[in-house]
């Protein structure tokens, strides 16, 4: 019929939602035009090179700056002293802790900040840094953190050794940081003491890093004249990141400007404010001239927010079925030296208490201790969503040793305890409302695509078979997470909630430029935003504008991270764009001389019903909006601003299941399959989907199979670079299949749940529980990461697989 | 301070020369000296590829060359591969193929799948594969990658001979 | 991040490197690819006050057949190995072993002769030499000497090589016709250095082993010439049982040290490992 292809035309050409529209931000990459922040030279500009301590616990009895000063090109040698006059030596963490920015007296990790050398070039810099002579005498080390707080343990921080609490609640030992709990320790127990079944596991989840191809840094500059601070930094939450200067330095907020540009990947690693940031900013402040901080990859992966190192004891009691009726997770959390990730004032633990998954466990507890040790700070990063790959790991490990345990299929015993798609909304026991889901269709769909009774039939083959030279493993997990970050009664940093925003122009000629709280680094926003807008108002895509990162311009937010832009920021473009549609209507009706009531919208105008050749396009509207020709008492213009406070996270969810070879003689383990079906509500560009699950998928890989920040006993690093740090190639990297489902939100806008947390949440438990698999007619129920070639042949050898 | 010297070179098609320290490495001299921010840093310990360029016909990493080895040399920088404000086929397929995310390792990646398909014009993906294996990537996976590589592969064999 | 500064010296001619060698004492160095050194520098593990680039001498490149040998300029790249017909005819196992070195940028730079020079006992040629029964052929002030890899690496980061000589060809027997060869290396990833490998060259008598090179990279603080499983391996059939034993006569020399690709044990049974599917690769090549 001429009028739906009419109508179809118009909605392609759109490019909205739905669509794999190509990336716009794609022409300046492909040629080389990205604007990082180490392309970034302002004149005048000096480079600053940290010094850094070799050792991981120890007092400094002095610093010599006298070679370093008289070395060419050396401009000065910044140290705590210097930064003592300004107060700035230590600074505010996000996670409501204080920490050096440069040692004051002591070291308390290998690598730790201790002098900024600034010179007129990079060369210079570094040719300084080498020249600055400390005098230390070591302290023992704390690298085990169940040794941290034992009885006779060398206190780590003096300086706050004094203090009762460091933000989240009494401390026990100078060593400790808090104690959190969840849920309801005496039904769990109840539970666990007339259970039919229970298993209990030790299960750590390895220091890793997220190790972003872009290492962190900045340019500050300070314009003595003007009072005005500008930051150019790789931050994924720049209004945060201001906010946080404008308490630190006693600038006002209106005269501090950050400005995140093109950031070469965060996962996490962007969030916090590092030292060497804080003391670029002082420099400038000192020097009126610009300061480039630049950091290595080594001081990347040494002193940067790395991830996990938790170390859990998981407790599961079950039915004879398998039907889990209690759940007691704990875990010892190594924060390094300082509490300094990022942690909503209430939950310092994240939201571990995610912990309950997919299924629907009547009584559950979690509790996570949280001590110091000589090691670099940090603990929630790296596609984490605070702490939700901790938790989810946990629980999918645990269904598998559950099913061992009572001779139940892993793929029959999740669908015992799902959350039935009958029970959402869905209040789990640590009181977090899952809106929707539909977790048995979306296992089936897996199970069916690949074949499930199919590969348990040749696993049955290989183990019967003597010759056989591997071990075949199938992993699956079936995870629901938490992202969106949040509800602002539940979810703030250092008291600011957690809202995000959309402001939206629109121009006379229709074009629109919108701009938001979020951070891209490489997830395209100024395509999938643009495409929300395009199907809100009818105007295409390819006229839409999108900006962010740039606090002088874009409205407040809490940046980007634990896959919260499309559930808050993309929630606010909906709303902000539903205010100028409602202010279109009206004028459309009034230039129609009809009612509101009277008009119908499709794809992109408003035409009358019943007479449908009289209509106004959204473009037109751009245009009268403009003019005179608008309802009395109206305001010109077609513009809008949202801020929106989400009513609740959200809840993604997958099934991902990884089948593996093991060969028994060397350990190695081959990935033969991996196929991930996502849920993550209404799919707006399912091309931009796709990459970041196959990026999320590779790296959950590299968690899973190689990655770890290894330390002696002295707290040295033995494997801080990228000779050791498991950053897979294309060759080690397995082919990934993806698959969806849509269950759209109900309580979001557009419907979207967010995504690509997701691969890395739900990719690490289905590579460890495939692995693991691989050894389970073996008796093993459980094997810690990293699953590396060397660590598995330890298994095999210790089962006696691998004689030769 | 050690002796300067003074290098010529073409770069992407120009006559250009510097004066370099012997210890200068050649990718601090394309950003810092000669504005060419295409090539990145993202180690220092040869391993990530993102300062990858073409030097005399060869994919090498800029970061592990000293600038005063490229006297005479002729190098290609991602900014050199559009030619006339046309995008070169590789360039074309990577954003047809989705095959960047943060951008931070696609010029590297670019100029080295360029002279992938010079070196092997119809390549397999194992063979692709091998042929990154010095290009990390943290955002694609590379899925996307070996696909663009291998459209690009297919636009070069069907259009007609151009140089470079 | 940022090397130390130094002198830099590019010679045209073999002879003007060795007479700046010469004059320039022992912190100078030879640059060849640099991939070795540079990063070392860089990292200011170490600072020579001097590098003499050999990049720019000609007559160390090349890959030749003279009568019964191929000669190969030290210079020559890793890619220049595995873009070469005649290795690919005659000494198959050199390119084996060329293919898994590095990555390809780094394969375009760096070189055979600074991947044997520099003594690191992780480096993948010194044992393919061995295995190959090459020789290496060494120019100084005193004129030109030729040593047989096998006994040329003494220690860690220490050959045979006097101060103010340059290592400028190798030269490598070519094995006969029908024989059988595999480089067998085991690795955390593509372009990481040997877990631990093997090299092995192969020639049968029907179904026994006639003759058989045994070398073994990186389970040592040099390359390892397993010579007690060679002589084993004589006169003997390939099969489980032979080859447990030869694996066993490898794991036994095998002193590697712990680090983060594995400790002693894994390095060690792995050495075996891959020395017996190196003969059984090789086995399968044999014709």
């Amino acid at each position: 019929m001429g009028d739906l292809s009419d109508v179809k035309e118009r909605e392609d050409k759109l490019q909205g939602m739905g669509t794999s529209l190509l990336r716009k931000e794609d022409a300046k990459f492909i040629r080389g035009q990205g604007t990082y922040v180490d392309d970034i030279k302002l004149p005048g500009m000096l480079f600053g090179a940290v010094v850094r301590s070799p050792y991981a616990h120890a007092r400094i009895k002095s610093i010599n700056k006298a070679k370093a000063l008289a070395s060419p090109g050396v401009v000065a040698v910044l140290t705590a002293d210097d930064l003592k006059p300004v107060n700035l030596h230590w600074m505010p963490t996000l996670g409501g802790d204080v920490q050096a920015v440069l040692a004051d007296k002591k070291v308390c990790f290998q690598m730790q900040e201790v002098a900024m050398v600034l010179a007129s070039d990079r060369y210079a810099a570094y040719d300084g840094a080498a020249l600055v002579e400390v005098d230390y005498e070591e302290l023992p080390v704390i690298v085990d953190p169940k040794k941290a707080m034992a009885k006779d343990a060398v206190i780590i921080r003096e300086d706050i050794a004094d203090k009762k609490e460091v933000g989240h609640g009494p401390r026990t030992h100078p060593n400790h940081i808090f104690t959190w709990e969840a849920g309801d320790k005496a039904a769990a127990d109840a539970a666990f003491a007339k259970a039919e079944v229970t298993v209990r596991e030790e299960i750590l989840n390895p220091r890793v890093h997220p190790c972003p191809l872009e290492t962190c840094g900045c340019v500050a500059s300070f314009n003595k004249a003007t009072g005005y601070l500008t930051v150019y930094m790789t931050t994924q939450a720049p209004h945060i990141v201001r906010t946080v200067l404008a308490m630190l330095s006693g600038i006002a907020e209106s005269k501090i400007r950050v400005v995140g540009g093109d950031i070469g990947g965060g996962f996490g690693n962007k969030v916090p404010v590092y030292p060497g940031y804080v003391v670029a900013i002082v420099a400038s402040i000192v020097t009126g001239l610009p300061i480039k901080w630049i950091e290595s990859r080594i001081d990347n992966i040494s002193t940067t927010g790395f991830a996990r190192d938790y170390h859990c004891v998981g407790e599961l009691a079950a039915t004879k079925d398998g039907v889990v009726k209690g759940l007691r997770f704990t875990a010892l959390a190594d924060h390094g030296a300082f509490n300094s990730h990022v942690s909503a004032t209430k939950l310092p633990a994240g939201l571990f208490s995610i912990c309950t998954g997919s299924y629907a466990i009547p009584n559950a507890y979690a509790r996570v201790d949280a001590v110091y040790t000589n090691k670099a700070p940090g603990g929630v990063a790296y596609r984490c969503s605070l702490r939700v790959t901790e938790a989810v790991y946990l629980i999918e490990r645990m269904m598998d040793v559950l099913a061992l345990k009572v001779g139940v299929d892993k793929a029959e015993i999740r669908r015992r305890n799902f959350v039935k798609s009958e029970q959402f909304p869905y209040t789990t026991s640590f009181g977090w409302t899952l809106d929707s889901g539909a977790y048995h269709n979306a296992l089936e769909k897996v199970l069916k695509a690949v074949d499930y009774d199919g590969l348990r039939r040749e696993q049955a083959a290989r183990r019967a078979d003597p010759k056989a030279t591997s071990l075949m493993g199938i992993g699956i997990a079936t995870f629901t997470e938490i992202v969106g970050a949040g509800p602002t009664k539940v979810c703030d940093i250092l008291g600011i909630g957690l809202f995000d925003s959309c402001e939206i122009r629109v121009h006379p000629t229709g074009g629109v430029i919108a701009r938001l709280g979020t951070m891209t680094q490489g997830q395209g926003h100024s395509t999938t935003y643009a495409q929300i807008i395009a199907t809100e108002l009818g105007l295409p895509a390819s006229d839409i504008v999108v900006e962010e990162g740039d606090t002088d311009k874009a409205p407040y937010g809490a940046g980007t991270w634990g896959s919260r832009s499309t559930p808050v920021s993309g929630a606010a473009t909906a709303q902000a764009s539903r205010k100028i549609k409602d202010k279109a209507k009206k004028i459309a009706a009034h230039a129609l001389e009809v009612s509101e009531g009277d008009l119908e919208w499709e794809i992109d105008r408003f035409k009358v019903k019943g007479n449908p050749t009289r209509a106004k396009t959204m473009k037109e509207i751009c245009m009268i909006s403009h003019t005179s020709n608008i309802p009395a008492g109206m305001e010109q213009g077609l513009n809008a601003v949202a801020y929106y406070d989400p009513p609740n996270m959200t809840f993604p969810f997958g099934a991902y299941l990884c089948v593996v070879d093991v060969d028994k003689f060397t350990g190695e383990v081959n990935v033969r399959r991996f196929y991930a079906l996502d849920d993550c509500g209404t799919r707006i560009n399912p091309m931009i989907i796709e990459g970041q699950i196959h990026g999320g998928l590779t790296e959950a890989f590299a968690v899973a199979m190689g990655q770890q920040i290894p330390f002696d006993e002295n707290g040295n690093h033995v494997g801080n670079s990228l000779m050791d740090y498991f950053l897979p190639t294309a060759m080690e990297t397995p082919k990934w299949e993806t698959d969806h489902t849509v269950t759209p939100c109900p309580h979001h806008p557009i419907g979207a749940k967010g995504v690509a947390e997701s691969p890395h949440v739900g990719g690490i438990p289905c590579f460890s529980n495939a692995v693991i698999d691989a050894f389970s007619h073996l008796g093993v129920t459980h094997m810690d990461m990293p699953h590396t070639a060397y660590r598995v042949w330890q298994t095999l050898g210790k089962l006696g697989v691998n004689q030769r | 301070m050690a002796n300067m010297h003074d290098v010529s070179f073409k770069l992407n098609g120009k006559n250009t020369s510097v004066k370099v320290e012997a210890r200068e490495l050649l990718i601090y001299t394309l950003r810092e000296k000669l504005a060419h921010t295409g090539p990145h840093i993202g180690c220092e310990t040869s391993h990530c590829g993102a300062c990858t360029v073409d030097l005399d016909g060869m994919s090498v990493k800029s970061c592990t060359v000293l600038t005063v080895q490229c006297d005479g040399s002729e190098l290609l920088t991602v900014e050199g591969l559009e030619q006339g404000g046309v995008l070169h086929a590789i360039q074309q397929a990577f954003h047809e193929e989705h095959g960047l995310q943060c951008g931070y390792c696609t010029p590297g990646m670019l100029t080295r799948a360029y002279r992938l398909l010079k070196e092997n014009p119809n390549p397999s993906e194992q063979e692709i594969r091998y042929g990154i294996a010095g290009n990390l990537c943290r955002c694609t996976g590379y899925q996307n990658i070996v696909k663009a590589v291998q459209s690009a592969a297919k636009k070069l064999a069907a259009a007609p001979a151009t140089a470079a | 991040m940022i090397p130390a500064g130094f002198n830099y010296h590019a010679p045209r001619s073999v002879a003007d490197a060795i007479k700046l060698l010469g004059d320039l004492g022992p912190d100078a160095k030879l640059l060849a690819g640099g991939h070795s050194l540079l990063p070392m520098m860089k990292l200011r593990f170490a600072e020579p006050s001097a590098l003499i680039d050999l990049g720019k001498i000609p007559d160390l490149r090349g890959i030749t057949q003279v009568g019964n040998e191929v000669h190969i300029g030290a210079m020559t790249t890793e890619n220049d190995l595995l873009r070469s017909k005649l290795l690919s005819d005659k000494v198959p196992l050199l390119v084996e072993g060329a293919a898994w070195i590095a990555d390809p940028q780094v394969r375009y730079k760096g070189t055979i002769g600074g991947d044997i020079s520099h003594g690191d006992p992780g480096n993948d040629h010194p044992a393919i030499a061995i295995a190959l029964d090459a020789s290496f052929v060494l120019k100084g002030p005193k004129g030109e000497r030729v040593v047989k890899a096998d006994g040329y690496f003494l220690g860690l980061y220490s050959t045979q090589i006097e101060p103010g000589e340059i290592l400028t060809q190798i030269r490598v027997p070519i094995p006969p016709a029908g024989s059988g060869w595999s480089y067998q290396k085991l690795k955390r990833k593509t372009g990481d250095f040997a877990t631990a490998a093997s090299a092995v060259l192969l020639q049968m008598k029907g179904k026994n082993v006639a003759k058989v090179s045994i070398a073994l990279t990186n389970v040592h603080a040099t390359p390892l010439k397993a010579s007690a499983a060679e002589s084993y391996l004589v006169g003997k059939a390939l099969d489980d049982s032979t080859l447990n034993q030869a694996a066993r006569l490898t794991m036994d020399i095998c002193e590697p040290t712990h680090c983060q690709r594995g400790d002693a044990d894994y390095k060690t049974a792995m050495c075996g490992e891959m020395t017996r599917r190196a003969l059984v690769a090789a086995a399968q090549r044999t014709k």
